[in-house]
């Protein structure tokens, strides 16, 4: 007998905001329609979920029991679907045979999910994004969710949790890369008392929305890692600090706290241990730079999110001045596959210093853009051009943007770079939180440089003189570049000047303001000398800095 | 209480553990240029003049905020640093509206004697000419935005030496500026205790007495270090 003859037909509708932007709220609505004025609730079930990946051909539809997904299905494809799928479902149990599904969206298209954009995936973060509905805890823990919690809390210590956690090589997501295990033992080492730990959810590089994906497709996942971090540095109360614009995210989270309080999978004596941990949520007010973790504490405090120079680190004197533990969203995320795998398995993937996997969210000049998760050392040219299929126009990749503002491009004859902290560091770029924007080669780059530095000179916190001032200058440097009139003298001061507020600007966000232009400098340079003033040809007039 | 030795620029200092890089340098007789430090007042490593070279970081270090250590080796006035305190007063310079002719802290003002002091002779960058409001509501003191530098001893010292917090920092990036009360007049906050503090601390004429003229303006802010000294030696503190 069919398989689908027993079976629940499932429809799942991608319900994260990149889907409902381009209308996937009516059409989730129109399918439940449909399915009950046909009376086929019994034999089909709509269910909302997380990002499907392939964000650039949605709205996305996958249908289950066999996962065929579809794209660009507007609400006026759901009667036709839903026909389909009742019809499918009939002929399953007249016949024994299998019923193929032939339908396919009026505008849109059958995905190949045996293409290389999925083949060359390798599913760990999301490996439940986009099969649960995100909206019940229930169907999280049909998938084992808040079960590595249980079991570390009640077989294991905290010591070998960190040391299971630093054993498997992970390193932090939010951009640095910094060893999490090593940071784990930091603040658990610090001596007793209040020790909190801080969800980093304030992904704010243009083109980066890896972590709200993961935040809107599976938050128990991340509230788990959390609580088991909780365990593990000793800490009883936590925050997640999440930016505004992130809607939805916030939404799911709520709610995601609210179920897991009312578990008990949060709050007091968790598992009848004497472990307790409570989780509030901090909105943040639209500020790039309270992604800074000196900030972000400032801000949870409720003051200005200004940065503040470190030391002491969070580790010692975070938020209130207590040891304070702060990872990104899809770093909490690594920690219950570890914690289920074992470290082994995790360090088994990935590269010799960067293990694990990594979630991108491609896009920018790209034909098939979306979130995808790849093993650490995947090449950018796999990435771009296999599993994004390359430029629309067909024109080729001139550049891959990684890091946002604070990161680089790699040009098209770096593509075989593979993907790990090291690597992208020696092009003068970094991993960042997962923003991977491809560039067509009719993007002019120093437009591109001016674009990122206008981020950066409006989210300036104006703190420190070199960031608050030197950003605008570099914003005028480039405009005059822009506008065909700078000078051999304008373009070496704005390298120097490049190189003097990334040494002395107080945080983050000032010493990498500058990389954008750094970058392209490097390896676009032409372009930048291409637009001097006619008859100022390129000298090697040096820094600004020469005596006058 | 354990010593540290360290070199700064050569010279051999021993400090006690606790002190920072800029108290050292300060107590061996190196001059290093600073803007928003202020004794009595906390450090917020702001201005970024006072960057030193620790040997074995390719970082560069706030003086004012990081701690001595035993056998740290400090460079306070390489080629680099000189250059990077030179183009951090051009920024300052060029930001704001500075007209030294007209100010009343002309001849006193501690930005002027950075100028002189990094050779600033004339900026390498251009000046951007903000519009900026000067707010002359209260009855003793007045604010010109144009002259400020927001080293923000003025909310500092409000804060924490008089426990009033009239000022702040209102808005961010280039957009910054320091606020009264909720961003109120200066003369409508009712928390301002009239003391002046803000007033003596300013290192330039951004905080002035009114009445005062061109050039009438001296600096006072070593009036605070004697007050907060006279405090702590009530208190019985060191």
């Amino acid at each position: 007998m069919s398989p689908l003859a027993d079976a629940v037909q499932r429809v799942r509708c991608c319900s994260s905001a990149g889907c409902l932007a381009s209308g996937a709220g009516p059409l989730r609505q129109a399918l439940e329609t449909a399915v009950a004025r046909r009376e086929l609730q019994e034999r089909l079930v709509i269910t909302g979920v997380g990002c499907l990946g392939p964000c650039s051909q949605g709205p996305l539809v996958a249908v289950d029991p066999e996962g065929i997904l579809f794209g660009g299905v507007s609400a006026g494809d759901a009667d036709g679907l839903i026909a389909a799928l009742a019809h499918r479902s009939q002929a399953a149990l007249a016949s024994e045979r299998e019923a193929p599904l032939s339908w396919t969206p009026a505008a849109g298209e059958r995905l190949d999910t045996s293409g290389p954009f999925f083949s060359r995936q390798r599913r760990v973060v999301l490996e439940h994004c986009g099969l649960i509905d995100p909206e019940r805890i229930e169907a999280a823990m049909e998938c084992g969710a808040y079960g590595q919690l249980r079991r570390v809390v009640q077989t294991l210590t905290p010591t070998e949790v960190v040391e299971t956690i630093r054993r498997s090589g992970l390193r932090g997501r939010g951009g640095a890369g910094y060893p999490t295990g090593l940071k784990w033992a930091t603040v658990a080492k610090m001596p007793q008392g209040q020790k909190v730990v801080v969800c980093n959810a304030d992904e704010g590089d243009p083109g980066a929305f890896t972590d709200r994906s993961v935040l809107e497709g599976d938050p128990h996942r991340v509230l788990e890692g959390m609580v088991i971090a909780a365990y593990a540095v000793g800490a009883d109360h936590g925050f997640i600090y999440i930016r505004a614009e992130y809607e939805l995210a916030i939404v799911n989270l709520r709610r995601a706290i609210e179920q897991a309080s009312r578990q008990q999978l949060l709050g007091q004596q968790l598992f009848g241990s004497s472990f307790s941990f409570t989780v509030q949520l901090r909105v943040g007010a639209g500020a790039y730079v309270c992604g800074e973790e000196t900030a972000l504490i400032h801000s949870i405090e409720g003051g200005r999110g200004t940065p503040r120079p470190r030391p002491p680190y969070p580790a010692e004197a975070g938020v209130g001045g207590a040891p304070t533990l702060i990872n990104n969203v899809e770093t909490f995320a690594n920690v219950v596959p570890i914690l289920r795998e074992g470290a082994d398995w995790f360090a088994a993937i990935g590269t010799a210093g960067s293990k694990g996997t990594k979630v991108f969210s491609l896009t920018g000049n790209v034909r098939r853009g979306g979130l995808v998760e790849v093993p650490m050392g995947t090449s950018l040219a796999t990435i771009v051009a296999e599993m994004g299929e390359g430029t629309p126009d067909g024109s080729g990749i001139k550049a891959v943007q990684t890091g946002g503002p604070s990161g680089g491009c790699v040009p098209a004859a770096h593509l075989d770079t593979p993907v790990d902290y090291e690597s992208l560091q020696a092009l003068g770029t970094i991993m960042g939180s997962g923003g991977m924007v491809v560039i067509d080669h009719a993007t002019d780059m120093v437009a591109l440089a001016a674009f990122f530095m206008a981020f950066c000179r409006e989210e300036s916190c104006g703190k420190c003189v070199p960031c608050r001032a030197g950003t605008v200058q570099l914003h005028a440097l480039l405009q005059k570049h822009l506008a065909g009139e700078a000078s051999a003298a304008d373009l070496a001061q704005l390298e120097a000047l490049c190189h003097m507020v990334k040494d002395t600007s107080l945080c983050g966000l000032g010493q990498s303001a500058p990389k954008p232009v750094l970058s392209t400098l490097r390896f676009f340079r032409g372009e930048y000398e291409a637009r001097l003033r006619p008859g100022t040809a390129p000298s090697p007039l040096t820094t600004a800095g020469a005596a006058p | 209480m354990s010593v540290c030795t360290l070199t700064i620029d050569g010279h051999a200092v021993a400090m006690a553990a606790g002190a920072n890089v800029l108290q050292a340098a300060r107590e061996a007789g190196i001059r290093i240029p600073t803007l928003c430090d202020l004794e009595g007042l906390s450090p917020v490593a702001a201005c970024r003049l006072c960057l030193v070279e620790i040997a074995g970081s390719d970082k560069l270090q706030p003086a004012c905020m990081t701690a001595v250590a035993e056998g740290l080796e400090v460079h306070t006035a390489t080629p680099r640093l000189r250059d990077y305190r030179r183009t951090v007063v051009e920024m300052l310079f060029t930001e704001g509206n500075h007209v030294c002719a007209v100010c009343v802290a002309n001849g006193h003002c501690e930005l002027q004697d950075r100028a002189v002091e990094v050779g600033m002779d004339h900026s390498r960058l251009p000046y951007r000419h903000p519009q900026r409001s000067v707010d002359l509501s209260h009855h003793c003191f007045g604010l010109d935005h144009n002259r400020c530098i927001l080293c923000t001893r003025c909310v500092r010292v409000c804060d924490e030496v008089e426990g009033a917090h009239v000022w702040d920092v209102g808005w961010r990036g280039e957009h910054c500026r320091i606020i009264a009360g909720l961003d109120q007049p200066w003369g409508a906050v009712d928390a301002c205790t009239d003391c002046g503090k803000c007033v003596m601390v300013c290192p330039t004429g951004a905080l002035f007495h009114k009445g005062d003229t061109a050039e009438e303006k001296h600096d006072d802010s070593s009036r605070l270090v004697d007050l907060v000294r006279a405090r702590q030696a009530r208190q019985g503190s060191p």
